[in-house]
C-alpha cells in the first residue's frame, strides 16, 4: 500500500528563546501523512507534540521560532511560503482542532459569526449563502436544531456541542489535512467516543490526511494507522499502530504501554516510568531517555542514537537496534 | 431583553439618587457661612427684621427635613429655586446656560482620551517591552502622576504663551459664537456651516480637553495593554489564526472585543474622575462651564446652585455607570440577564 504522501515534515526544529537559554521544543521531527491516513503523534505533556503541530501551521510566535527543516504540503515547502499564502493554507488546506473547545471558541461571538467568518475569509461563501452552509455543517456534525444553534454563544452549549462546532469550523473549507490536537482530552469518556467517531467519519468521507495528537494510547489503537512516539522533542519510534501495540521496540514506548491500565486484567500491573521528563533547555548529552531507561548502556550516555530503520515500516531511535538496521540509518544533521 | 435590562438598572438608580441628594443637601447646610450674611455683606446697615424676612423668603427658617423635602420635590421638576449669587435668576436658568459648555468639554476630553488610549494600548500589547510599549508606559506614568491643574498650567505656558498656538481661556472667539441650537459650539458651528467658528471652538477645547483627558487616557491605555496581553495568549486567538484570519481581524476583532470587557469598567470609573477634574480644569482655564460655576458658587455660599451642580455631577456619574453596565453586557454575552 504505497500512498503518495500529502504532508511531509522533515527534520523540523522549533526553539524558544527563554531567559534560561534555548529551549528545543521540537528537535528534528520527521513525519509523513498520506490522504485518508491517520498518523498519531503520541507522547507525554510537554514532549513537543503541540509545538510540532503549531509549527506545521507556522503559528509559532516569538520568543519561539522554527529553526530549520521543511514542511512540504503537496510539493510546496510551507516554511518558504509568504504570510499571505499561509493565511490561505491555514483553515483552507490545513485545518486544526484544539483541545479545549470552551477556550478555543471566542466567548463574545455567536456560533454563526465564528463559522461564517472562516467561510468568508477563504471566499467559500458569504452572506445568506454562508449562513446556509453553516447550518449544513452543524447538521453534518450531528448538532440538533442547527438553525437555532447559530444564535448561541459558546457558553450556552455543552462541551460536546462546542467540540462539534469547532470541528465544523475546521472542516468548513474542505481542508486536505486535519491536525487534531488532543481533540477529546477535555471531554468525558462517552463524549470522547462520539467525537472520535465523528472525526473518523469525516476522515473517511473526505479522504482527509489526519495528524492526531494525543497521549491516549487507547485512542491511538482505535483510530490511527501509524503512530509516532515523541519524547523530549524527538520521535523515538515510528511504525504501524498494530505493530507498536503488539511489540513496542523503544524502551520508552514499552514504558508508555505499561502505564495503561488494562480493562478486565487486574493481574497486569501498571508500571509508571521512573524519573521525569528532561529539561528541554539543558538536555542530557546522549540519548534523552537514557536517565530513565531501564535498558540503558554506556554509549547511550555519550552519543545520541540516530533513528534506525528496523524494517521498511519501522524506525527506532535506540542503540539496542543498531544491529538490526537494514539500511544505513539516516544520520541526523545538527 | 435590553429594555428590561436597562429599565431594571434605571429603577435601581432611584434610591441612589435620593441618598446622594440628601448628602448634598446636608453637607451644604453643615458648612459654615450664612448665605444671608453673604448676600447682605455689601449692603451696609441692615436690621434683624430684614434678615429674618429674607430667611423666611428663602425658606431657611423652616426645619431641615422640611427644607430637604421641599428641595427634593422641587428638584424633581427641575426647580432649584432662585440663585443667591446670580441676582434675579433661577438656579435652573444659570445651570442651563453653563451645562452645554461642560458637556462639550467632557465629551471632547472623553473622545480624545479614548482615541489615544485604545490604539496606544493595543499597539503596546503587540510587542510588550518593545520601544513603543516603553515610550507609552513612561508617558502614561507621567499622565497618571501629574496633577490636572499643574498639567493645565504647563500646557498653557507651553502651547498658549510660548508657542502661541492655542488659546488659553474661554470657549470660542466671541465674534464667532454660532446660532444657539444645541449649545455645543462645535456642533452648532457645523450646523451653521461656519468652518471658522468650528475651528475656533475646537482650538479652545484642545488644552483643557487634553489636561482633563490625560490621567484617564493613561489609566485606560495601561488597562487595554494588560488585558490585550492576557487575551492574546488565549486559545481563541490561536484558533482565529489557525482559521486563516488576517492579523487585522485576529487583533481588531477577536482579541480587542475581549480585551475591552474589563476596560469598560475602568473607563467608567476614570470618566467619573474626569468629571471631578472638570471643576479644577475649568477654573484653571477660565472655561465658562458647570465646574467653574460650582467653584464660584461655593465661594459665594450659593447653596441652591451648589446643590444643583453637585446633583448633576452625581446623576452623570450614576448614568455613566449604567452606560458601562449596558456596554459591558453588549460586549460580553455571558453577563446578560437570562
Amino acid at each position: 500500500m504505497m500512498r503518495q504522501p500529502l504532508l511531509e515534515v522533515q527534520h523540523l526544529r522549533t526553539r524558544f528563546e527563554t531567559y534560561r537559554g534555548t529551549l528545543r521544543a521540537v528537535d528534528g521531527v520527521s513525519l509523513t501523512v498520506s490522504r485518508g491516513e491517520t498518523v498519531a503523534l503520541v507522547g507525554e505533556s510537554g514532549c513537543g507534540k503541540s509545538v510540532a503541530a503549531l509549527s506545521i501551521m507556522r503559528l509559532i510566535r516569538p520568543p519561539g521560532r522554527i529553526a530549520g527543516g521543511r514542511v512540504i504540503l503537496d510539493g510546496r515547502d510551507l516554511l518558504e511560503a509568504s504570510e499571505v499564502e499561509m493565511r490561505g493554507i491555514r483553515g483552507g488546506r490545513i485545518a486544526m482542532v484544539f483541545q479545549d473547545p470552551l477556550s478555543t471558541l471566542n466567548p463574545t461571538f455567536t456560533v454563526e459569526s465564528q463559522v461564517t467568518e472562516t467561510l468568508r475569509v477563504h471566499r467559500v461563501a458569504a452572506g445568506a449563502q454562508a449562513r446556509d452552509r453553516a447550518i449544513e455543517l452543524l447538521d453534518a456534525m450531528g448538532i440538533p436544531a442547527p438553525r437555532e444553534r447559530l444564535r448561541s454563544y459558546p457558553h450556552e452549549l455543552s462541551g460536546g456541542m462546542r467540540q462539534r462546532v469547532m470541528i465544523a469550523i475546521a472542516v468548513s473549507c474542505q481542508p486536505e489535512v486535519l491536525i487534531a490536537d488532543e481533540p477529546t482530552t477535555a471531554l468525558d469518556v462517552t463524549l470522547q467516543a462520539q467525537i472520535m467517531d465523528l472525526l473518523a467519519t469525516i476522515k473517511e468521507e473526505r479522504g482527509l490526511a489526519t495528524v492526531l495528537i494525543t497521549h491516549d494510547l487507547g485512542i491511538v489503537a482505535q483510530f490511527a494507522e501509524k503512530a509516532a512516539v515523541m519524547y523530549a522533542g524527538q520521535i523515538v519510534e515510528e511504525c504501524p499502530v498494530s505493530r507498536l501495540m503488539e511489540e513496542p521496540l523503544h524502551p520508552y514506548t514499552s514504558g508508555l504501554l505499561r502505564c495503561v491500565p488494562r480493562l478486565g486484567r487486574p493481574d497486569v500491573p501498571i508500571t509508571p516510568i521512573e524519573g521525569t521528563v528532561p529539561d528541554l533547555v539543558s538536555l542530557p548529552a546522549g540519548c534523552r531517555f537514557a536517565p530513565r531507561c531501564p535498558k540503558v548502556m554506556a554509549r547511550c550516555r555519550q552519543a545520541m542514537p540516530p533513528p534506525y530503520e528496523v524494517d521498511a515500516q519501522r524506525l527506532v531511535r535506540c542503540f539496542l537496534y543498531a544491529g538490526a538496521d537494514t539500511a544505513s540509518a539516516a544520520e541526523e544533521e545538527d | 431583553m435590553w429594555g428590561r435590562f436597562v429599565g431594571h438598572r434605571l429603577l435601581q438608580l432611584i434610591p441612589v439618587l435620593i441618598g446622594v441628594s440628601f448628602i448634598v443637601f446636608l453637607t451644604m447646610h453643615l458648612t459654615p457661612g450664612d448665605p444671608i450674611e453673604h448676600m447682605l455683606g455689601q449692603a451696609g446697615r441692615i436690621t434683624q427684621a430684614q434678615i429674618d424676612e429674607l430667611r423666611s423668603h428663602y425658606g431657611l427658617d423652616r426645619p431641615l427635613l422640611v427644607q430637604y423635602g421641599l428641595f427634593l420635590g422641587n428638584a424633581a421638576v427641575g426647580d432649584f429655586g432662585p440663585s443667591y449669587s446670580h441676582q434675579g435668576r433661577s438656579v435652573s436658568q444659570v445651570v442651563a446656560e453653563r451645562f452645554p459648555a461642560t458637556l462639550e468639554l467632557t465629551l471632547f476630553a472623553f473622545a480624545l482620551g479614548i482615541m489615544l488610549a485604545i490604539p496606544a494600548g493595543v499597539v503596546a500589547s503587540l510587542r510588550p517591552h518593545g520601544r513603543f510599549d516603553r515610550t507609552a508606559t513612561v508617558t502614561a506614568l507621567l499622565g497618571i502622576s501629574m496633577p490636572g491643574f499643574w498639567l493645565g498650567i504647563m500646557l498653557m505656558i507651553v502651547f498658549g504663551l510660548r508657542l502661541q498656538w492655542l488659546p488659553i481661556s474661554g470657549r470660542i472667539d466671541l465674534a464667532l459664537v454660532p446660532q444657539y441650537v444645541t449649545g455645543l459650539h462645535t456642533v452648532d458651528s457645523l450646523l451653521a456651516g461656519d468652518g471658522a467658528a468650528f475651528w475656533s471652538a475646537l482650538k479652545h477645547l484642545a488644552l483643557p480637553g487634553l489636561a482633563m483627558a490625560a490621567p484617564m487616557a493613561a489609566m485606560v491605555m495601561r488597562m487595554v495593554r494588560s488585558s490585550m496581553i492576557g487575551v492574546l495568549g488565549q486559545d481563541y486567538v490561536q484558533f482565529a489564526r489557525a482559521k486563516g484570519l488576517p492579523e487585522r481581524d485576529v487583533i481588531g476583532k477577536h482579541a480587542l472585543r475581549n480585551a475591552l470587557i474589563p476596560t469598560v469598567n475602568i473607563v467608567a470609573l476614570q470618566t467619573g474622575l474626569l468629571l471631578s477634574g472638570n471643576m479644577i480644569i475649568e477654573t484653571v482655564f477660565q472655561y465658562p462651564g458647570l465646574g467653574k460655576l460650582a467653584v464660584d458658587a461655593i465661594a459665594a455660599a450659593d447653596y441652591p446652585l451648589v446643590q444643583a451642580v453637585v446633583l448633576i455631577y452625581a446623576v452623570s456619574y450614576v448614568l455613566l455607570n449604567l452606560a458601562a453596565d449596558v456596554l459591558h453586557a453588549a460586549l460580553d454575552p455571558r453577563v446578560r440577564l437570562a
